[in-house]
């Protein structure tokens, strides 16, 4: 059994339907990509999975139980922690601040009344494990923006969380940051954590991926490894218009990312 | 049946000059996202206007009625959007709440300086003529203003669904920077939007004047009463807006003709609009969380403990040796400053840290002040009580609303105000209509408090207690929740916080500090009555905060000391006494943008003083130290300047 199960979700916003029967899972101990072209309904399922939004049908389980209807809190307690797209640090607070929060809810009113507290350089330790602890005095609103997201990162690993969803993760980060970036996600998943992560660094999500699913217009059009995704006719056709010999693909693919758009880039698998 | 229709011609009558009203309020609110509280006070202003151009100058009623519907208010509507409302659409609902409230009373105080009171007549509209439906008549204003509502509703609707800037207003609701990427111009829509906005407001308010008479208050709630029309078309959709005027207008009007005078429930009807307002937020569906972008707000600094605590002491001190020598009046202007000062502390946790806005933060204070009479217990453990019930209500006020978003919070604090004014206070139960309670002043751990100096330490010590709280709790683990919930509500439900509860926990502490507040009020004048807390003084209690400041300790007493001395003031002057008014109403219009307010403004003074004191002195400046070292979080630096800061306020505040 799958750590995490979405089954048959459908979300709908007035006529236009967001996310169509989509059923994927995550498991733990394992990096799950979900990838699609813009708009194909991925952070959607996000905020389904986390409870920021309600689905008009289908079941979310953890660990085999339905938290379909459970508040968004509720769910950050069972083990669910997200990063967002569009970021949400607390911009007030010192980046030392943004995870000092999530250390004092973790450990609920204790912690909010001071009773129970971090143990000293619990914060920095969590900072330097993603890589950051330099810029544990700055202002949230102040640093850059993949310092931004590794610091949402840091956030969500001071729930200690057994799920962990990463939205779009890697971008703000230069090509080098991005492989340490890899290489961390791994041994996350390593330590027995499901990570399912939406990205469009192909390169990222090949090489790390356990497991693929795509969305393409809100459903589920291909699932399999990297390798069996690649190959598959219709997420070409989803990703290019047409299908295509992946070869060929990959250089056309190359040619419409200098022009800025949303690509599949396909490379050899690391 | 007769009776039925009797009531339903004048019932009609009052929802379409609600309808009218409120369609102009959901217009506003849809274009520019700001929602007007202010929108009633301009009905006000500009009914007088009508009756100025009309009765005083003389000018014929067409002419009259085309200046103020055709020239001035939509003037006043496009100075209003260019100048006030611009850029309030984007910004945290609190700012554009206070900014708006700011108008509200500046509106009301500018009236009262152009038009003092006095006696004044608005005739209606065709007073000769007039229709019989069998047994019933319909005056001739009555059938003007529901032809007028008919012709505001057709209007919109060709408007919005007809023409091309229609579509440009509708759009605009969703997405502005989309529709100017589409080639719409969202300020001109905007700008169109509070035009028409405001002479809806001046055609409602001047079809309720020659009904309910030109009075400042009476006429200003009236078109409040659209507020909880509008919100039953959730301030996004007409039809419904107007259904809900006419329904309330009917409501109201029935329990004129079917409730008997004599019997308990007479005295409800006055709150029918309050109670109509606050089911239908009730009813309103969840709220999404908002996802955007990192925000960030700069704070006031916050003190150490050490410095508060010292702070603290020397201020209880320096009260005790002032009240040996201050008369029994000054005494008792001390204590209703401290009063309101310690109400004020009550809106710094709730606006200043936590963001929300509370319309009704003197009528916690009565609350209170009921509770301590009531209980009738001269003790420290009263005054607790007291607070702990204030504290009960404000949750159950908070609970139903908190899973919306400020706005409706706000807007239902307001409702219970009117609530409890209008119909607890005044109630046989509570202080009696015009009547009052009496209350002994507590005696602390079995010592009685004899003197009013005395008393006046005492609740100088309360008052620091609380601030001394109020900053250790901003400094800890609660502190930094409340800005994190500010900055990102649902990063902060998927860290596992139950933001509602949060919410509802904050907004209860909020309340039971003015509860605290009222019940020390009580005992310091030793018998208390409904009027001390009537729900329109709350509006000038949290502009005057906002203006000195709502994020620091420093504001509120500043604030408080303000609030004591406008009462002061307009005796002195009451030649001037609306514009005092104004001027904390506009004044909360030009700062209302910066929570911070003039505190922060003396503390960055002070900061400068300090440093170039530091530098004549031949030391090193004191911020260059601790820049060689790490680097401090963005509160830290410079907390020596803020405490001599208040120091001297606290000492300044008595002089």
């Amino acid at each position: 059994m799958s750590l995490l199960e979405v089954e048959d979700v459908v979300v709908r916003f007035g006529g236009v339907t967001a996310v169509d029967h989509a059923t994927f899972t995550a498991d733990a101990g394992q990096v799950t990509g979900l990838i699609g072209p813009n708009g194909a309904g991925k952070t959607t399922c996000f905020n389904v999975i986390t409870g920021l939004q309600r689905p008009t049908a289908g079941t979310v389980r953890l660990d085999g139980r339905r938290i379909t209807a459970l508040p968004v809190h509720r769910r950050a307690r069972r083990g669910v922690a997200r990063t967002f797209q569009r970021l949400e640090a607390f911009g007030s607070l010192t980046v030392h601040d943004n995870v000092r929060v999530a250390l004092d809810l973790r450990r609920g009113v204790r912690g909010l009344l001071g009773v129970s507290r971090p143990r000293p350089g619990e914060v920095l330790d969590l900072l330097d494990r993603v890589g950051i602890a330099a810029y544990a005095h700055e202002r949230a609103d102040s640093v850059p923006t993949g310092v931004a997201r590794l610091l949402e990162l840091a956030r969500c690993l001071a729930r200690e969380p057994r799920l962990l969803l990463l939205d779009e993760p890697s971008s703000g980060l230069d090509e080098t940051e991005t492989q340490a970036f890899g290489a961390l996600l791994r041994e996350l998943a390593d330590e027995g954590r499901a990570v399912l992560m939406v990205e469009h660094d192909m390169d990222l999500v090949m090489g790390v991926c356990d497991t693929i699913s795509v969305l393409d217009f809100g459903a589920v059009i291909a699932t399999g490894t990297p390798a069996q995704v690649r190959a598959d006719p219709r997420v070409q056709q989803a990703y290019l218009g047409y299908s295509e010999e992946p070869a060929v693909t990959s250089a056309v693919a190359s040619a419409g990312a200098s022009a800025g758009e949303t690509t599949l880039v396909l490379p050899e698998v690391r | 049946m007769e009776k039925l229709l009797a009531f339903a011609v004048p019932g009609l009558f009052t929802g379409a000059a609600y309808a009218i009203a409120a369609s102009g309020l959901v217009l506003t609110y849809t274009t520019t996202r700001v929602f007007n509280v202010a929108h009633g006070a301009f009905g006000m202003v500009m009914a007088f206007v009508f009756w100025d151009f009309s009765q005083r100058q003389g000018l014929p009623v067409w002419l009259s009625l085309l200046l103020v519907l055709g020239v001035v208010a939509p003037l006043t509507g496009l100075l209003v959007q260019r100048f006030v409302a611009r850029g309030l659409g984007e910004a945290p609902v609190g700012v554009s709440l206070v900014v708006t409230v700011g108008l509200f009373v500046g509106l009301i105080g500018l009236a009262q300086q152009i038009w003092p009171p006095d006696a004044r007549f608005l005739p209606p509209f065709l007073p000769e003529t007039s229709l019989e439906l069998g047994p019933v008549v319909v005056t001739g204003h009555q059938m003007i203003t529901i032809a007028c509502s008919v012709l505001v509703a057709g209007g919109l609707y060709v408007l919005l669904n007809r023409t091309r800037i229609g579509t440009s207003m509708r759009a605009s609701v969703d997405n502005p920077e989309l529709l100017q990427l589409f080639g719409g111009r969202p300020d001109r829509v905007a700008a169109l939007a509070w035009a028409i906005g405001m002479s809806l407001s001046a055609l409602g308010g001047i079809l309720l004047a020659s009904v309910v008479g030109l009075d400042y208050y009476q006429l200003t709630l009236l078109v409040v009463n659209a507020y909880a029309a509008a919100m039953v078309g959730r301030l996004k959709s007409l039809p419904p807006t107007f259904a809900g005027a006419m329904g309330l207008g009917l409501l109201d009007s029935f329990a004129l003709g079917y409730i008997p005078p004599d019997s308990v429930l007479a005295d409800v009807r006055p709150v029918i609009p309050a109670l109509f307002l606050f089911a239908v937020i009730v009813l309103l569906p969840t709220a999404q969380l908002r996802i955007g972008q990192v925000k960030g707000q700069r704070a006031a600094p916050v003190p150490s403990l050490q410095r508060s605590l010292a702070v603290g002491v020397l201020t209880v001190l320096a009260v005790s040796v002032l009240a040996l020598g201050l008369s029994e009046t000054s005494l008792l202007r001390l204590g209703i400053a401290l009063t309101y000062a310690l109400v004020m502390l009550s809106l710094v946790l709730l606006t200043g840290y936590g963001g929300f806005v509370s319309l009704s933060q003197l009528t916690f204070a009565g609350v209170g002040a009921l509770a301590y009479a009531k209980l009738d217990d001269p003790t420290l453990g009263g005054l607790l009580l007291a607070a702990l019930v204030t504290g009960l209500v404000g949750a159950l006020v908070a609970l139903p609303v908190l899973r919306l978003t400020g706005l409706y919070l706000a807007l239902s604090t307001l409702a219970f105000g009117v609530l409890m004014d209008k119909l607890v206070f005044q109630s046989e139960l509570a202080f009696g209509f015009n009547g009052s309670l009496e209350a002994t002043r507590p005696a602390v751990l079995g010592l009685e408090v004899a003197t009013t100096g005395g008393y006046v330490v005492l609740m100088t010590a309360v008052l620091v207690l609380v601030a001394v709280a109020l900053l250790a709790v901003r400094r800890g683990p609660v502190g930094r929740v409340l800005v994190a919930i500010r900055d990102s509500p649902a990063a902060c439900g998927t860290l596992g916080l139950d933001t509602r509860f949060f919410r509802v926990g904050i907004f209860a502490a909020s309340a039971a500090i003015a509860g605290l507040a009222g019940a020390l009020f009580a005992g310091l004048r030793g018998l208390v009555g409904a009027a001390e807390f009537q729900y329109f003084n709350s509006l000038p209690l949290l502009l005057l905060v906002v203006v000195f400041g709502v994020t620091s300790v420093t504001g509120a007493v500043l604030g408080g000391v303000g609030l004591m001395l406008l009462p002061v003031l307009q005796a002195d002057n009451p030649s001037v006494a609306g514009l005092i008014f104004a001027v904390i109403g506009f004044g909360a219009v030009a700062l209302g943008r910066d929570p911070n307010g003039l505190a922060n403004r003396l503390f960055t003074l002070g900061r400068w003083a300090a440093a170039r004191l530091a530098q004549e002195l031949g030391g090193t400046r004191p911020g260059a130290r601790r820049r060689l070292g790490s680097r401090a979080p963005e509160d830290e630096p410079a907390q020596a300047a803020p405490v001599v800061e208040e120091v001297r306020d606290h000492v300044a505040a008595r002089g």
